[in-house]
């Protein structure tokens, strides 16, 4: 058996079994991580796939910056008080599930009719990259598609923006006549401290 | 390489499916999003594995795109998430509903 179909079967069930641990866990923490173990499967697939520089990147970008986003917004949000559990429509899982079957069924029948189950990948992959995968990518990046990359650049810079505006507080900045108003306000509250009455 | 391509195209159909399941019956939005992320991660490992298929780098550098587009989507999403929370104390995507018909 060779050693890159060792890989596979190793780590593609590994894969399917944290996308379902993703999606039963009672605890979005541990759906979080779940989702980290996956997406390090799905860093091993690329290298298998010979692509070396995906795999960096995905390790890079998906299971560092990505899942440290998520798991600090579960944690800014409070991690016991953002769980949704109640279901409002009895059907909607079954249906779900049954759908997702049907569309892997439909995905290996397409697979079959188009790909065929026995065909392997051709050789010669690595003659198109002699001086290593990282290098061949960034040949193509940089002179086919050169423009792209550089709109990728504008779209940053927007999403950073976006973010910083969707995301901050609104604080308004108080005048000094307000701020003598509730000064006044605070000392008329001193004066005549509010009686709590409990029943 | 000896694997044959067709069982990293099942693959790929079996997460985003998975994902799907994970979108249709969640209705905590950050849940909602990570199935959304499953789901992308699936089409990318499509990707490279036709790129390698047809020995084509070009596949590689759409994934490498659809990556970077993901990560702008998540920090925006995010943003909007967290601002949803702040106005209304909760990330059920069916409380927000101002703009239901």
């Amino acid at each position: 058996m060779p050693l890159d179909n060792v890989v596979f079967w190793v780590f593609a069930p590994i894969a399917v079994a944290a996308a379902i641990g993703m999606l039963v866990t009672r605890s979005v923490v541990y759906a979080a991580l779940f989702l980290v173990v996956n997406f390090g499967c799905i860093a091993v697939m690329y290298l298998v796939l010979d692509a070396a520089f995906l795999f960096a990147v995905q390790i890079i970008v998906y299971a560092g910056a990505i899942m440290v986003l998520f798991l600090f917004v579960i944690m800014l949000l409070g991690v016991d008080r953002i769980d949704v559990r109640s279901e409002r429509l009895w059907l909607q899982r079954p249906i779900a599930i049954v759908l997702a079957i049907g569309f892997v069924l439909e995905v290996g029948a397409a697979v079959r009719a188009g790909v065929g189950f026995a065909t392997h990948a051709p050789v010669g992959f690595e003659a198109l990259q002699p001086a290593g995968n990282t290098q061949a990518v960034a040949e193509v990046l940089f002179r086919d598609y050169f423009f792209p990359f550089e709109a990728t650049s504008i779209l940053l810079i927007v999403a950073a923006i976006a973010a910083m505006v969707l995301a901050q507080r609104k604080v308004r900045a108080i005048t000094q006549a307000e701020l003598g108003e509730e000064l006044e306000n605070e000392a008329a509250d001193d004066v005549e401290p509010e009686i709590e009455v409990t029943p | 390489m000896r694997t044959p391509i067709a069982y990293f195209l099942l693959l790929g159909g079996i997460l985003f499916s998975l994902g799907t399941v994970g979108v249709l019956v969640n209705r905590n939005a950050l849940r909602i999003f990570m199935s959304v992320e499953l789901m992308l991660n699936a089409v990318n490992l499509t990707l490279v594995s036709f790129a390698r298929m047809h020995n084509d780098l070009g596949g590689q550098v759409l994934a490498f795109f659809s990556m970077v587009v993901a990560a702008a989507e998540v920090v925006v999403g995010l943003a909007i998430i967290v601002s949803i929370y702040r106005r209304r104390r909760t990330i059920d995507v069916d409380a927000a509903r101002e703009m239901r018909w």
